[in-house]
């Protein structure tokens, strides 16, 4: 029983993984950029939180909805300010990722002058009594992190491959240079993309505030390698993926903290990153598709 | 020629440079050096930004009031003190270099600092080597005082407060299982865990977990859960007030009903915990050094003048802050001078009454008084008791 309580506990923080993984694995799937400023983009969405609920006292569902529509602007615009050009231009891949890390120590900075570096409490969001299933108890917070990650999912999974712009994003994705021909905007897709994966950061940071009701502006640091390294296991490009990458991440650190050693649990994770990389490299879910020349 | 050419620029540096040197030491001659000027320099470390920016503030704002009592009395050895603290962010070795500008750019008499165990450790170990008396008034990791000779504090060591929380889960709260949850990145907090377990272990308390976690951790549900298994009577949370408002709300949340115990890093903790979850930490226990419910005139008094100056309530810190200052104080007047040895040998065999009570240093230059229990019920701390084991 313990066991699945353990599991259980590894799902629900494996969700929060899993979503900003989802962000890692799209921007990565159409523009070959490992976006390393994601991580921070859960630090900007929890701080929008914390701005309209806390310090403006407005309703949570203004600050939910006020996260995800700012994080999802601002991944837009990081896109813009920061990428564009070098994505324009052909830039080298290793002066994007540079930009990456410039991002991300210019986010951290930035929030750390406007709110002090000393850690902000959250209040309680969402909570309801947790429900029993014999032996094993499932919290609020693990209930709403599973659900709203799975929701997500498949509404990504749907938009993907049913709509319009899901359409324009694989073309993209495939060949950016035969997309264009076919009169597809590869600029505004590539937006696009941003947006919907920082609004997708920001719907993991609300989970995060529920469920850790603190935050700092170093938090995405860490959290983003982890949701880098879900995304690498489950196979970087993938939704599915990056899904799967994101929950048997969490149920590994949960294990590990649970059955070996607490010291352990940041070596497992990125020595899975490690065995992942030697042994397969595209990941659980990924294709093995031949680099373009 | 080019050899010839090197020499000349460089003596022409040598020469600028003696010259500028010359006319910073004429600069410096009209504020005083600490010993023959006006003033008695005492330095002062502490975190005032960073993660652990609560302690220093706090600390550094109740040296400061306790400076401008004893200067407005007269100051010591009939001259001001002059306090020179330097904000550390929390940090080993930002630390030992402020206390090296302490010591060779300001020339300090004395030290009030460091403020948490690690970096107190670091500045401990030159401050022996510099024969420097220093008080640090909230580092409680042991091995501080064993540094050397010179080096005191005003608060209770983590042992003690290990200690003193097992008797008082055994004795009062008549606890037979106990449950521990530390941060094994932190001396402090392996510190108390581990007193607390050997001790719990002599008062006939059994041990169910002891489970560790590492720093800068956020989930602690798999710890939590594990506890909550094996349903103890306490549960031991010897760490500082942050991850203490993570552990508190995630131990409410997995439905974890044993009563919370803590040391004194626990204070400050409901400022970190916003009011729509305060009740995670209601009904817990933790062993502090003061009260705010005293009647000591004194300690009423330094509370509102702390409340007026900074416009926020003090806490142990600012108390603690304020103390050291005061002992540091008395036993230069004591030893009728700055001469480290006198003052060194002055604080061993200092008496001081203060607003934490009554102090003498036992022979590792630990303060030797009573503890006082707080609980916190809605949403405010409560004293509880005085305790001594």
């Amino acid at each position: 029983m313990e066991f699945l309580s353990q599991v259980i506990n590894g799902l629900g923080i494996g969700s929060i993984y899993a979503l900003v993984a989802l962000g890692y694995s799209m921007v990565y799937g159409i523009v070959q950029l490992i976006n390393f400023a994601h991580g921070d983009i859960i630090m900007v969405g929890a701080y929008t939180v914390f701005v309209i609920l806390v310090m403006m006292n407005l309703p949570l569902w203004l600050a939910v909805l006020g996260s995800i529509l700012f994080c999802g602007v601002a991944g837009v615009l990081i896109e813009r300010i920061a990428y564009r050009r070098l994505l324009v231009h052909e830039a080298p891949r290793i002066s994007l990722l540079i930009t990456a890390i410039g991002v991300s120590i210019f986010l951290q900075n930035l929030y750390q002058l406007l709110f002090g570096s000393d850690p902000k409490s959250m209040p309680k969001m969402f909570a309801f009594a947790p429900l029993q299933f014999g032996g094993v108890q499932l919290t609020s917070s693990t209930i709403i992190n599973i659900s709203v990650s799975v929701v997500m999912m498949a509404g990504l999974q749907l938009m993907v491959n049913k709509m319009k712009i899901g359409k324009a994003m694989r073309a993209t994705s495939e060949d950016a240079g035969a997309a264009k021909l076919m009169g597809i905007n590869t600029n505004t897709t590539i937006a696009f993309t941003f947006g919907i994966g920082s609004a997708l950061a920001a719907v993991g940071a609300v989970l995060y505030c529920n469920t850790y009701p603190q935050i700092k502006p170093v938090m995405g640091g860490l959290l983003g390698l982890k949701a880098f390294v879900a995304a690498v296991l489950g196979g970087i490009g993938s939704i599915p993926g990056a899904m799967l990458g994101g929950y048997l991440l969490g149920v590994a650190e949960s294990l590990t903290n649970a059955y070996i050693s607490s010291n352990l649990t940041d070596a497992v994770v990125f020595g899975i990153l490690i065995i992942v990389l030697l042994v397969k490299p595209t990941g659980l879910l990924g294709k093995n598709t031949r680099e373009k020349v | 020629m080019k050899k010839r050419l090197l020499a000349a620029a460089l003596a022409a540096t040598m020469v600028a440079a003696s010259v500028t040197g010359c006319a910073q030491s004429g600069d410096s001659k009209g504020t005083g050096d600490a010993a023959s000027g006006d003033t008695v320099k005492i330095g002062g470390l502490a975190p005032l930004t960073g993660n652990v920016s609560v302690y220093g503030i706090a600390t550094n704002n109740g040296i400061k009031l306790a400076v401008d009592e004893i200067n407005k009395a007269g100051g010591v050895l009939g001259k001001k003190i002059e306090y020179v603290p330097y904000d550390e962010k929390g940090d080993a070795i930002e630390a030992v270099n402020a206390y090296n500008k302490l010591v060779q750019d300001d020339k300090v008499v004395a030290l009030i600092g460091d403020v948490t165990s690690k970096p107190t450790i670091a500045v401990a170990q030159k401050a022996v080597k510099d024969g420097l008396p220093m008080i640090t008034a909230t580092g409680t990791a042991a091995d501080i005082t064993k540094a050397g000779e010179n080096v005191f504090r005003a608060c209770f060591i983590d042992p003690y407060q290990g200690e003193l929380m097992a008797a008082y889960a055994a004795r009062k709260l008549n606890a037979k299982t106990a449950a521990i949850i530390y941060d094994n990145g932190d001396d402090y907090s392996t510190g108390v865990a581990n007193a607390f377990e050997a001790a719990a272990k002599s008062e006939g308390i059994t041990i169910t977990n002891k489970e560790a976690y590492q720093s800068g951790a956020m989930d602690f549900k798999t710890q939590l859960t594990k506890i909550k298994a094996s349903n103890p009577d306490v549960v031991m949370i010897p760490v500082y007030y942050s991850d203490v408002a993570l552990i508190a709300v995630q131990a409410k949340d997995i439905g974890l009903k044993a009563k919370l115990l803590g040391a004194d890093g626990w204070d400050g903790v409901l400022e970190k915990i916003d009011k729509s979850n305060q009740d995670a930490v209601k009904g817990c226990y933790f062993c502090s050094q003061y009260s705010a419910e005293s009647t000591d005139p004194k300690l009423q008094e330094f509370l509102k003048k702390y409340k007026e100056t900074y416009k926020t309530d003090p806490n142990m810190f600012a108390v603690l802050g304020y103390d050291a200052m005061g002992m540091m104080a008395a036993a230069i007047n004591k030893a009728g001078s700055t001469d480290s040895d006198k003052i060194v040998s002055a604080l061993k065999a200092l008496e001081y009454k203060g607003l934490t009570g009554n102090t003498t240093f036992d022979e590792n230059r630990n303060p030797v008084r009573e503890a006082v229990i707080t609980t916190i019920s809605d949403g405010k701390y409560k004293f509880v008791e005085n305790f001594k084991k």
